[in-house]
């Protein structure tokens, strides 16, 4: 295996990482208003913060997967990095705002105690939740599509080019995914009505989800190239997909919430692996008139992957590790009493 | 609207913006860990306290950092692709170790620090808080080896095809540029931070408000803040003199010095004319430039004209001109307010930590407080000599500006964006400047209890 095929693979799994970890982070956040409501003797306000509460540790570290990944792209793949984030101008620049208003919501929200401030800060966590994975979920649902590329390397089509149904289709299916990642998520981290309330959407969540996933995934078969893939690959990962996802609606039923949250962690690790085995051996599939980027004409040279790689086989164990400490710190449920919550 | 100055635009303007909340996260983050290991071994409440609350403002001025940070790693891409093809076999490296070496680092321990004060050890918890402070302070250095390397390539080769590679990581990470780069830059965060806890003490001092806890805080910060205006000056002056050898156009341009002269009269007010290169009024002090540069008041400064000429040889014709006025008014406006910050922490050690007098005048104690904004005009001043010196470079005598911008992205997408970051960013900083404001003014024993000024009332 060389240099430029490794580093494609870390990359996946830099996504890999982020879907998983800030899946679940996006997924609490869309369901802020809609489980933060009062009841069993706590107010709104200290269901929020619950919730809140149990992401606020992590949502941070979480979303520095994404920040890798594209720092990742911009060493070792320079040229798809330039092409795509030039390309995907718009989708990406609300991206960003996506990502400010519900980082800084997180930080501030706590900050006053004014109902409107709160109310203020729950729509920019709620909207920033449910467009940052919309918003990736398209991009990458277009970088398996193929979009056009000139024979300069560089992004030919508009902003609606990008808004293509399956496209939209991927980003929901994303979006659905991640809340239900999130519910399961909830429903391990707090205790007594916020669980139970949970406890009741999850089936429903998971039935929406499993109609969205197999639409999606059927839809990958007819507006990519997998199909034309060699090798078994391309048809086990989507397979293994959707029976993670069908698993995770087995121990749903059983009530084994652990199980069910590692089995649609396994959903989205499943569906970037399917993302990049589409992808491989090009980092951007070009419907014309140009060429493809691939691993090879978008890469670096030997000597840079030779750094990095040394840089990355060192340091990615060990975040890995800091970090899974860091879930170990905070492994227990979150209460819903107001004066015990940080945030 | 031409696509190039809207993209220039919006890096100077995201630049300096995030560059208001980096300092301060520097110098903040060391402060805050000295207080919690001063709790951790001597055990005495008043250091938790001093933690918490100077800790509560450090998280807020952090959050501002990171998200701002975010679009920075996406904006070279986004609107600086061409440069992105050019340099990402060298700067993409430094740039994605940053992430992988600091910023995880960051996040993680700063969460930990955060939510963990009942979950873990005093030792550890205050580990934390060093973890995040080391981390921050790396995370400056390789980027700051970016930046260098815009500023002076080195550790590279152009290939035959006109890219660009890197051929030595170690010649990259050793730039002279960055290790003058560097300490100028963490010692303008701690004294960012010395004047923000020095005036938000002041405040509290003249209203005799907790006189022991803000006394112990504007010690610390006094006398961190003598040794970085002093150092932060003294780095600077070093890099002076270095630039003149290294980026003579920079140090002409921002000097107003048009023609080369030896020895070379130091300007105090000028009045530039851009179109005839020459200073249609300049007051000027005999041999006084020269003195800065070599320490001697003899020694030729180069001036811009011959720098022109220079490039226009090796480089082809075109314009190689920073615009001067904005240079001479950036480098006179940091120095300025390094000499007047130097004055005011040694006043502040000499007369009020030494004498032990904190009971000053309300003049005095005011100015303090006024003063917080003084780093932040001087670190702003910095960057736009940094980087608008740069002009017409973007990666110093390898590619131009206009070589540089993204050539699918129109003027129109570019305004989009850049009025969407206007709004966002100016409704942000109305916020974050109420909230520092608010717990600044507030005091410790809002910050004792945790998450809210006030226990939340249940209803």
């Amino acid at each position: 295996m060389n240099l430029n095929i490794l580093w494609f693979i870390l990359i996946a799994v830099l996504y890999i990482g982020f879907f998983i970890l800030e899946g679940f982070d996006f997924g609490v956040g869309i369901l802020l208003p809609f489980m933060g409501k009062a009841g069993g003797g706590a107010s709104a306000d200290t269901m929020r913060r619950t919730m809140i509460n149990t992401i606020g540790p992590h949502w941070d570290g979480n979303e520095v997967w994404l920040l890798a990944a594209g720092g990742a792209t911009f060493a070792a793949f320079p040229l798809w990095y330039a092409t795509m984030f030039s390309g995907f101008y718009l989708p990406f620049f609300l991206l960003l705002v996506a990502l400010i208003i519900r980082g800084i919501a997180f930080e501030f929200r706590s900050k006053d105690d004014n109902p409107k401030w709160r109310a203020l800060w729950d729509g920019c966590m709620f909207l920033g939740s449910l467009f940052a994975p919309f918003l990736l979920g398209v991009a990458f649902s277009n970088l398996v599509r193929g979009v056009p590329i000139d024979d300069q390397m560089l992004y030919a089509g508009g902003f609606l080019y990008l808004l293509n149904p399956y496209a939209l289709l991927g980003g929901v299916t994303v979006v659905m995914v991640c809340v239900l990642h999130g519910a399961i998520f909830l429903s391990m981290k707090t205790t007594e009505v916020l669980r139970e309330r949970v406890h009741k959407i999850i089936p429903g969540l998971w039935v929406v989800s499993v109609v969205l996933a197999v639409i999606f995934l059927i839809a990958t078969f007819f507006s990519t190239g997998i199909s034309d893939k060699p090798g078994i690959l391309a048809w086990v990962v989507p397979i293994a997909c959707a029976l993670a996802l069908l698993a995770a609606g087995y121990f749903i039923r059983r009530k084994r919430e652990g199980w069910a949250f590692g089995m649609t962690a396994l959903t989205l690790a499943l569906v970037v692996v399917m993302f990049f085995v589409i992808l491989y051996p090009n980092v951007m599939i070009s419907t014309g008139p140009g060429p493809s980027l691939t691993i090879y004409n978008a890469s670096s040279a030997p000597y840079t992957l030779k750094v990095l790689t040394t840089v990355a086989v060192i340091l990615l164990p060990i975040v890995m590790a800091y970090q899974a400490w860091t879930y170990w710190v905070f492994r227990k449920r979150i209460e819903t009493k107001a004066d015990t919550l940080i945030y | 609207m031409d696509p190039l100055i809207l993209a220039r635009f919006q890096f100077a303007s995201t630049t300096v913006y995030h560059f208001f909340f980096v300092p301060l996260t520097l110098g903040l983050s060391v402060l805050v860990a000295v207080m919690e290991t001063l709790y951790v071994a001597t055990g005495q409440e008043v250091y938790k306290r001093m933690t918490r609350f100077w800790g509560k403002l450090f998280l807020i001025n952090f959050a501002m950092g990171v998200v701002t940070g975010i679009v920075q790693e996406f904006q070279f891409g986004m609107n600086w692709s061409e440069y992105s093809r050019f340099v990402g076999d060298v700067i993409g490296a430094p740039l994605a170790i940053e992430i992988l070496l600091a910023f995880f680092i960051e996040s993680i321990f700063l969460g930990v620090w955060i939510f963990g004060w009942d979950k873990l050890s005093k030792g550890m918890h205050a580990a934390a808080i060093w973890l995040v402070a080391i981390a921050s302070t790396l995370s400056a250095y390789w980027i700051l080896v970016a930046n260098s390397f815009m500023q002076e390539p080195v550790g590279y080769a152009v290939l035959p095809d006109g890219g660009l590679v890197m051929t030595n990581f170690f010649t990259l990470l050793t730039n002279p540029h960055v290790w003058h780069q560097f300490p100028h830059v963490v010692l303008a965060g701690f004294t960012t931070a010395a004047f923000f806890v020095m005036g938000i003490s002041a405040y509290h001092l003249l209203r005799k408000n907790e006189p022991d806890f803000f006394q112990r805080s504007f010690k610390m910060a006094a006398i961190v803040g003598v040794a970085a205006t002093i150092g932060v000056g003294l780095v600077g002056h070093a890099q002076g003199q270095y630039l003149v050898e290294v980026q003579p156009m920079k140090i002409a341009a921002s000097e107003g010095l048009w023609d080369s002269e030896d020895p070379a009269a130091f300007s105090v007010l000028i009045i530039p004319d851009m179109t005839n290169r020459r200073n249609t009024l300049d007051i000027r002090i005999p041999g006084m430039l020269s003195f800065i540069m070599y320490n001697k008041f003899t020694g030729e400064v180069k001036g811009i004209n011959e720098m022109q000429t220079e490039y226009e040889t090796t480089h082809g014709p075109g314009n190689y001109i920073p615009p001067v006025p904005i240079l001479f008014i950036a480098l006179r406006t940091m120095v300025g307010i390094g000499f007047l910050i130097i004055f005011m922490t040694l006043y502040a050690l000499i007369f009020m930590v030494i004498r032990r007098r904190y009971d000053q005048g309300a003049i005095i104690l005011k100015a303090f407080t006024l003063a917080i904004a003084l780093p932040y005009i001087a670190n702003t001043g910095g960057w736009m000599l940094t980087e608008v010196g740069r002009f017409p470079w973007t990666v110093y005598g390898l590619i131009r500006l206009d070589e540089s911008v993204s050539p699918v992205v129109s003027a129109g997408m570019l305004l989009t964006s850049l009025v969407g970051y206007v709004v966002v960013y100016g409704l942000l900083i109305v916020t974050t400047v109420y909230l520092l404001g608010k717990y600044a003014r507030a005091g410790p024993a809002a910050a004792d209890v945790s998450g809210v000024l006030q226990p939340e009332k249940e209803d």
